[in-house]
């Protein structure tokens, strides 16, 4: 069965569009990157599944069911927040995020505190689960954000951006984890990334957006210098070298991390 | 010195009606202000409380001149601002400057009520500072009465709005109405403003709302710990308050609000530890 079916969507970010008349399926238990330059729609297109934004044609539905807010079984892994002020602790925090829907008071029964402990040993998080959530690290906090998307095991797991801020080796460490998890669950994927290559041995299919277009299909197929000149509208060399992907732009040459010369392919930083 | 620590003075206190009315009378508002103020610092809407007090002296002295008592007034003015405020939802804490103009404006409309209304103009002292040795049996039953309304409510809300104020994103992807949380909390924010204020006053009312729970928050890491020891912290500001007011003579708003600020500082100690 398909976890999640676009069907000729066309999202918008207020009066900006952000791609039209995209039509795909995304198979359960798929690991599916979405990738695309800052603004391309990303989040946006994470936001539309959880029903925060409606589409301004077309429509989304999720194991069938038309998308509405507060759907259960989607786990939301939203990006890391800076200004974390109070200093409650990261166990606090966690049982806050379960069931917070609820009306009534925040107090946790016995099957409630197993679910916080499933979640916590889920994502090995047993050393920091005490210290104030203001004082952990990106990496820490990150997987505490993916450990509360786990609580009341979902079936499709929405990822925006955690590999954000992240060294390489948390990126990877990460990435093995959420992927572990997913065979482990049979969870369907959808992760936000700047950066393919730490998705490299996990990812199924790449989601790509970019200049008012969305594009599916494997690695090879999307990530290729036809597709992407063609999506770009510029002449781009993709390179493959020791299994990580490099973006060549003939027209600003060679760019060992093209972040800081063409946002717009950031997406390829190495 | 042997004065201040004579505990027949103490026990003394409990002798004089309007005293043991000014320790119940703060007890009730002190734990009102201790449960809702630990959500006003998680949400840090600390700036707005402060404000929905300047916006109550407004509706006290403005009372006079629609016929309602200064307390009727301030509690339906704070509320009506309250849910103003609700309505702008987690952009609250974002929105300072149109607060702080709101706020001045109250005050300048108390000031402008009190020159129609002069027969108030003993009571805008009242209202500004508080007068917690002046708090009648009524106003003991009406104050009792909210807190136990409000407390009702803020447990009704508790968990989503705890949800509402450490995540909003991930709160409105599972289906919490952030402006509903917003507005039904800040209607509670309302009345444990004019609580507070009858104890300190609405310059003041910033002290027992915020001061206790800030404190909390630097000692514990845990919700429900956090949420005693805030109301435990306010109940013995107010108590050591008005023992120390009756000792010296000083006034009580002074003395809640430096027990308040002293509190505040020494849980500095507790933050050093973490």
């Amino acid at each position: 069965m398909n976890a999640i079916e676009f069907k000729q969507l066309s999202l918008a970010y207020g009066h900006r569009g952000i791609f039209q008349n995209f039509t795909a399926s995304i198979h359960s238990g798929e690991f599916v990157a979405i990738l695309g330059a800052n603004g391309a729609g990303k989040s946006t297109l994470l936001r539309s599944i959880l029903g925060l934004i409606a589409p301004s044609s077309g429509g989304i539905s999720v194991f069938g069911q038309a998308v509405h807010k507060g759907a259960a079984f989607i786990g939301y892994m939203p990006q890391i927040r800076q200004n974390i002020s109070n200093s409650l602790s990261a166990y606090a925090w966690l049982t806050a995020n379960l069931n917070g829907y609820q009306w009534g008071l925040p107090v946790l029964n016995a099957k409630q505190t197993e679910e916080i402990q499933r979640v916590v040993q889920l994502v090995k998080a047993e050393k920091i689960i005490n210290r104030p959530y203001s004082l952990l690290s990106g990496g820490e906090r990150q997987r505490l954000l993916l450990a509360q998307a786990l609580l009341n095991k979902p079936k499709i797991l929405l990822l925006d951006e955690p590999l954000m801020n992240l060294d390489p080796y948390y990126q990877a460490t990460l990435v093995g984890l959420i992927d572990d998890i997913r065979l482990q669950y049979g969870i369907t994927i959808l992760f936000t990334s700047h950066d393919i290559n730490p998705l490299l041995t996990s990812v199924d299919r790449v989601l790509y957006l970019a200049n008012g277009k969305a594009v599916i299909g494997l690695v090879n197929e999307i990530i290729n210098s036809k597709k992407l000149s063609e999506l770009y509208g510029l002449d781009i060399q993709v390179i493959q070298h020791e299994q990580q992907l490099f973006v060549i732009n003939k027209e600003l040459g060679f760019h060992h991390h093209v972040n800081h010369c063409r946002p717009d392919l950031d997406h390829f930083s190495v | 010195m042997s004065t201040i620590v004579d505990p027949t003075l103490i026990i003394s206190l409990f002798e004089y009606h309007f005293l043991r009315n000014a320790l119940i009378a703060g007890t009730i508002a002190a734990i009102l202000a201790g449960f809702v103020g630990y959500f006003m610092v998680i949400r840090r809407l600390a700036f707005a409380g402060h404000a929905l007090g300047h916006i109550g002296f407004a509706g006290a002295t403005g009372a006079g001149l629609v016929g309602l008592t200064p307390v009727t007034g301030q509690l339906i003015l704070t509320i009506l601002a309250a849910i103003g405020m609700g309505s702008l939802g987690h952009r609250m804490s974002k929105s300072d400057i149109a607060i702080g103009i709101i706020l001045a404006l109250a005050l300048g409309l108390g000031v402008l009520f009190l020159h129609f209304y002069t027969s108030y103009a003993a009571q805008a002292m009242t209202i500004l500072f508080g007068n917690l040795l002046g708090v009648s049996a009524h106003l003991i039953k009406m104050m009792l009465i909210y807190s136990v309304l409000s407390l009702l409510g803020l447990s009704f809300i508790a968990r989503p709005l705890l949800f509402a104020s450490l995540e909003p994103e991930l709160a409105e992807a599972k289906g919490v109405s952030l402006p509903l949380i917003s507005i039904l909390f800040m209607v509670i924010v309302a009345v444990a403003v004019t609580e507070a204020s009858q104890v300190v006053g609405v310059l003041l009312v910033f002290t027992l709302l915020i001061g206790p729970a800030a404190a909390a928050l630097n000692w514990t890491h845990g919700i429900l710990s956090g949420l005693f020891l805030t109301v435990l912290f306010g109940i013995l500001i107010v108590w050591l308050g008005i023992i120390l007011a009756f000792i010296t003579d000083w006034p009580i708003p002074f003395w809640i609000s430096a027990l308040a600020a002293i509190n505040y500082f020494l849980s500095f100690l507790g933050k050093i530890n973490q």
